[in-house]
């Protein structure tokens, strides 16, 4: 009935290549990173250990663990979890359940928009004049964390905003005719239905707060210091810093010890992706609506 | 009528509490506009003495010297910082700019199902990777692959931040271009197909075209990240103050030079406070950037709206 003419046949080989051609572009992009992996895996695994993780560097970090770094980390990104969260989350708030579309909303959105693309750089300068000099918080965790907690701010708030945006609106009218206010239908319906989105939002933003490097150098940072901190006015090693630091500052390190840094950061960083990505996949299947 | 009035003016708790909540989830929304009118105002303010007082306009875009540190004649000249950034940026964007289209095109246009989550879950994770682990990656695996390859004495250069720049700024291109292709409306694809066109016919012929705003946004996201990105280029890039004449040449960037510098300087130096000038300069560049493309996201939205098309129901209009 319908036969193939040489148009078609042309088309549909045409058609093959360009597939080819965009695949192959796609894993052009994939593929090197799987390598630099692979590589990272096999020149840095055999420096971790136990004793790697849990001891302090020694002979001017040319040797012992990474211990404070690791402990540092967990600080900055705590501290900047407990400063960004609610104001990030009060924000999508706002832009998903109140604003109009005026231009207040559109400035609030460049805002944030912007908050996310100016180079990590001059958020560290930003960071170096407010919190250190203008605030007086010194060079401490808490400086350094709160330039990590602005910079990161869209992360939490777009995320949350998305997720708040996945509730029907009928829920909310339902609610509403039932003489609720505003802030009752949010807090009893609202929020109950999206608080696990806003959590794949926060565990994203802890990825990103500790990979970051330039915004914590001037702020709060410290090249070697083998103690651990006692509070967050304390300055402290981090993981990120620390791998810049023996890889270009340090003389005769051993090879394998930024390798094995480089792969704790990654490891970090990408199970905290995929623990986020593997519960937003959960939700979804999960989703009732 | 009296009744009716009553009921209308409800100032219970409940009511209260609305409100509050209302003001603080405002002042929220404010903040993002408090931080960032808050960055310029305090790299400003270390910055200023030096750009009323010191500095002269034509030394700082025209002149190659960057030697703040001479103890007799420090001069500020940014053409050579500003010609490694650019030069960086611009290896960085022909090497991704094309990858990040054609993979946006793939998961977008051609992939289905699971290979299409995949895919996406891949380029995630790929812009997950912190900037100082691709920094290291340019020093210790880049840097001896490129010196064996192309036989030069030195591997960290325009060559290798270019790569690994664009390995960074092509996840979210990439995102960025696949939303732009989402947003183009299913009803361009039918009708294109029912007039018999293949699939690659409807993606240049209609989906690009169409498509187009997001498009040149995702790629001015890409340079926006390429300009302001620190530490892969710190350690990438060889450090060298040069106006680069071959991708093998090597050069220092903006971004890199503050790091590098700022701690040495005594706060309230001509130094430091050039080094927030250069802050100054990437902030206001970076700004425009990203506002231009939030311009071409916008066009390209509201294009669709006028034609009928509105986005699922949600509170947020």
């Amino acid at each position: 009935m319908f036969e193939a003419t040489a148009q078609n046949r042309r088309n549909r080989r045409v058609e093959g290549l360009f597939r080819l051609l965009f695949l192959w572009m796609t894993c052009m992009l994939i593929l090197p990173v799987a390598l630099i992996l692979g590589v990272l895996i096999v020149r840095g695994g055999p420096a971790i250990s136990w004793e790697f993780l849990f001891t302090q560097p020694i002979n001017n970090m040319t040797a012992g663990g990474i211990l404070p770094a690791l402990v540092g980390t967990v600080w900055l990104v705590v501290v900047a979890l407990i400063a960004s969260v609610p104001v990030g989350v009060a924000a999508a708030l706002y832009l998903s359940e109140y604003a109009p579309d005026n231009r207040l909303t559109r400035a609030i959105n460049l805002a944030i928009i912007n908050l996310a693309g100016v180079p990590s750089i001059v958020h560290a300068l930003f960071g170096l004049g407010a919190f250190v000099i203008f605030f007086r918080f010194g060079t401490s965790i808490l400086a350094a964390s709160l330039t990590l907690a602005i910079m990161t701010l869209p992360v939490v708030i777009v995320a949350t905003r998305e997720s708040l945006q996945t509730v029907p609106l009928a829920f909310r009218e339902a609610c509403w005719n039932m003489g609720a206010t505003r802030w009752q239908t949010i807090r009893k319906v609202v929020l109950p239905n999206s608080v696990s989105g806003i959590l794949t939002g926060v565990i994203l933003e802890v990825s990103r707060t500790a990979g970051e490097t330039a915004p914590i150098m001037f702020t709060g940072a410290a090249f070697f210091l083998p103690f651990l901190p006692q509070g967050v006015l304390d300055q402290t090693m981090a993981m990120s810093l620390h791998l810049f630091v023996i890889s270009t500052q340090v003389p005769d390190v051993p090879e394998h010890m930024p390798f094995g840094v480089a792969l704790v950061l990654i490891s970090m960083v990408l199970a905290m992706n995929g623990i986020s990505i593997a519960f937003r996949v959960y939700l979804r299947g999960r989703k009732k609506w | 009528m009296a009744d009716m009035t009553h009921a209308a003016d409800r100032r219970d708790l409940a009511w209260w509490v609305d409100r509050a909540m209302q003001v603080l989830v405002l002042a929220g929304g404010l903040s993002a506009i408090v931080f960032i009118a808050g960055i310029f105002v305090f790299i400003t303010r270390e910055g200023a003495g030096f750009v009323f007082d010191r500095l002269d306009f034509r030394e700082f875009f025209f002149s190659p010297r960057w030697t703040p540190t001479s103890s007799h004649n420090p001069t500020y000249g940014a053409l050579a910082l500003i010609a490694g950034t650019a030069s960086v940026t611009g290896l960085a964007m022909v090497v991704s700019v094309p990858f990040s289209l054609g993979a946006a095109i793939y998961i977008g246009e051609f992939a289905t199902g699971r290979v299409r989550e995949t895919l996406k879950v891949l380029v995630e994770l790929l812009a997950a990777i912190p900037s100082v682990v691709w920094g290291f990656i340019g020093l210790s695996i880049m840097n001896p692959l490129i010196i064996q390859v192309f036989d030069v004495p030195v591997g960290l250069n325009v060559l290798n931040s270019g790569i690994i720049l664009g390995l960074m700024a092509a996840p979210i291109m990439t995102t960025i271009a696949e939303d732009a292709l989402k947003a183009v409306p299913d009803t361009y694809r039918e009708a294109a197909e029912a007039m018999g066109a293949t699939r690659w016919q409807v993606t240049f012929r209609v989906v690009l075209p169409a498509a187009r705003n997001g498009l040149v946004a995702a790629t001015l996201l890409g340079v926006g990240r390429g300009f302001g990105e620190t530490m892969a280029v710190l350690m990438a890039s060889g450090h060298s103050i040069n106006l680069p004449t071959s991708p093998f040449d090597s050069v220092r960037a903006l971004t890199a030079t503050i790091a590098a510098e700022l701690g040495e300087t005594a706060a309230g130096s001509d130094h430091y406070q050039a080094l927030f000038t250069l802050g100054i300069f990437l902030f206001l560049v970076t700004f425009a950037i990203n506002f231009a493309a939030d311009v071409f996201v916008r066009g390209g939205r509201r294009k669709y709206r006028r034609r009928g098309r509105r986005p699922a129901a949600s509170a947020n209009p």
